[in-house]
């Protein structure tokens, strides 16, 4: 296994995720074998080939770009509609403080 | 602190984020505005909804290609978008869309004029970005349980610009903060708000004994809200880590809050890896291609800057480097200037008007100069009544009072208070016996030799004649009364 228990521990932290010792155990093995499979494509010789995070490679400058023009926004009701918890037009969280 | 100064080095580099200039938000067509009730600028976009994709606003990329050009920065041809994740209540996509290893425009420059010699500070980078919300922490009746979040500002556009570790004290940042605010103001790319959070500034700040190469330990220090903040702050900053190498102590890599109340900096409670963001490519937008032809459409819609007026004012008015600097310090001051000075036909003059009563009146006011009451052209009249001796300087100065006051036209006061200068010889040559015979003793002294009190009897016309006299008619007329 690749993956380690401090790997998943670290990652969880990141996430903002309490796991339990069997979680921990759990998803670590389950991480591991997906990227064992993604490891695969690593057979592959790809020295030559710029990386590449997107299928729209760019040719010309405009095609992607919005004019700088407003549309209508949400209303504030239907805006907060989602939220758990909302009050004088804000969504409300519990108490935050800096990480 | 004196002597430690002199044992130890600060170093200093910035990161600034300016607001740009666009009617709608980075991503999406929300508006920008500010001040909006809350939440009322959204939409599925800017609030992280699921399924909603983000396209570039083409204003953003202008106004980050035009101050990356005028900061001297090459701009990529490529660039690209990342995102930086990380959780927090404002943020509700969960990442903030960034560029990191594909930034928009590096390796700039500007220099700055910091007692004395110029000094070049170089530029990182500048790259775009989305903000996120705001988060309200204080004021409602639940607040000591709950956190109040606006996402009106989610999504506006931002430009990030990173210096390098170039400045050597707080007067260096200062003076680079005020040079580049001034070309961002000059560009138009972004209002530079502080109060409204337009342009915001962090600093890595450092110390490290004179003569050393490596660099020592750095502390971010966030919340300069002001440019006074900002002095107060790196001052705070620079002896604490003094005092702690000089204790014995070892700096730690941390972020640390100024707090204004407190006069100090705080460090935020943080874990050891908090800055692991987890960049990866943004799947949702194509790369960001800047060719050459729109590059340099956009480099031709930079102005003069302010640095280059400056030594145009100085070379084609002879004004000394302060005026000039004065006169360039906004651009609508130096548009001013140039109007004026060109409908009066005499620059100097205008120079010393609008750096003079003109500014002091509009301070005293509380108003800009885009809001004066006395437009160019309307001093340009007044100083031209002035030169050719209409009206008397001291008159000139209450016309311009007026002006002010009123906003009606110089000639038009003149006018209707009669305030034109008396240059009629027959009505001065009346006044001058009179003032001769009221004052014996100075005529006596006069012509004992002491000339100089020719200027009490000056006075003495001038103050008969409400300040309308023409000074130089009045002079000669007693100097012939008298001999």
């Amino acid at each position: 296994m690749r993956i380690t228990d401090k790997d998943v521990s670290y990652v969880a932290d990141l996430a903002h995720l309490d796991l339990t010792a069997e979680e921990r155990a759990r998803f670590g093995a389950q991480l591991d074998s997906i990227l064992g499979y993604v490891e695969q494509l690593n057979e592959l010789d790809t020295s030559s080939v710029a990386p590449m995070a997107q299928v729209l490679t760019a040719q010309r400058e405009n095609e992607t770009l919005r004019e700088d023009k407003l549309r209508p926004c949400l209303p504030v009701d239907v805006a907060l509609a989602n939220a758990p918890e909302s009050g004088a037009g804000h969504f409300k969280v519990p108490k935050v403080i800096e990480r | 602190m004196t002597a430690l100064l002199e044992k130890y080095e600060p170093v200093i580099g910035l990161e600034v984020h300016v607001q740009l200039l666009t009617q709608s938000k980075a991503f999406c067509g929300c508006s920008t505005r500010f001040g909006a009730p809350p939440n009322s600028q959204t939409c599925p976009v800017c609030l992280g909804l699921p399924g909603a994709l983000p396209v570039l606003n083409r204003r953003a990329v202008e106004l980050g290609v035009k101050a990356s050009l005028a900061l001297n920065c090459e701009v990529r041809g490529v660039s690209g978008f990342a995102r930086k994740n990380y959780f927090y209540p404002d943020l509700p996509k969960g990442y903030q869309i960034s560029q990191y290893d594909q930034p928009l425009a590096e390796h700039g420059w500007i220099d700055i004029r910091e007692g004395g010699a110029p000094k070049r500070i170089g530029i990182t980078r500048l790259h775009l970005e989305d903000d996120a919300g705001k988060s309200v922490h204080d004021g409602f009746g639940d607040s000591a349980k709950r956190s109040y979040v606006d996402l009106n500002r989610s999504g506006t556009p931002l430009a990030e610009i990173v210096t390098e570790p170039d400045m050597r004290g707080s007067n260096e940042a200062h003076e680079f903060l005020t040079r580049l605010k001034e070309i961002l103001l000059y560009l138009e790319v972004s209002d530079c708000n502080m109060e409204e959070g337009s342009l915001r500034c962090d600093a890595n700040v450092s110390v490290r004994l004179r003569g050393a190469e490596k660099l020592g330990t750095k502390a971010e220090v966030k919340n300069l809200n002001s440019f006074r903040f900002l002095k107060q702050a790196l001052d705070y900053e620079i002896d604490r880590q003094i005092a702690v190498l000089e204790s014995g102590g070892t700096i730690h890599q941390e972020t640390r809050l100024w707090n204004t109340a407190e006069q100090r900096t705080i460090g935020m409670r943080s874990k050891e890896q908090a800055h692991d963001y987890r960049y990866f490519p943004e799947p949702d937008l194509a790369p960001l291609v800047v060719g050459d032809a729109w590059r340099e459409e956009i480099r031709a819609t930079i102005p003069e800057l302010p640095e280059a007026r400056r030594a145009r004012f100085i070379a084609s008015y002879g004004m000394t480097e302060y005026n000039a600097g004065v006169l360039t310090s906004s651009k609508a001051i130096a548009h001013y200037f140039e109007e004026a000075a060109k409908s009066s036909g005499d620059a100097r003059a205008a120079a010393n008007w609008v750096m003079g009563d003109v500014l002091g009146q509009l301070n005293t006011a509380g108003k800009t100069i885009e809001a004066s009451p006395v437009s160019a052209p309307a001093l340009g009249e007044l100083l031209k009544l002035q030169s050719s001796g209409a009206i008397s300087g001291k008159i000139a100065k209450h016309v311009f009072l007026k002006m002010f006051e009123t906003g009606r036209g110089a000639r038009e006061i003149v006018d209707s208070e009669s305030l034109a200068q008396i240059s009629d010889t027959a009505a001065l040559e009346k006044i001058v016996a009179e003032v001769i015979a009221a004052s014996p003793k100075q005529v006596e002294q006069y012509k004992g030799g002491k000339t100089t009190v020719i200027g009490f009897l000056v006075g003495q016309v001038m103050k008969a004649t409400r300040g309308q006299a023409n000074p130089a008619a009045v002079n000669e007329l007693l100097r012939k009364a008298l001999e």
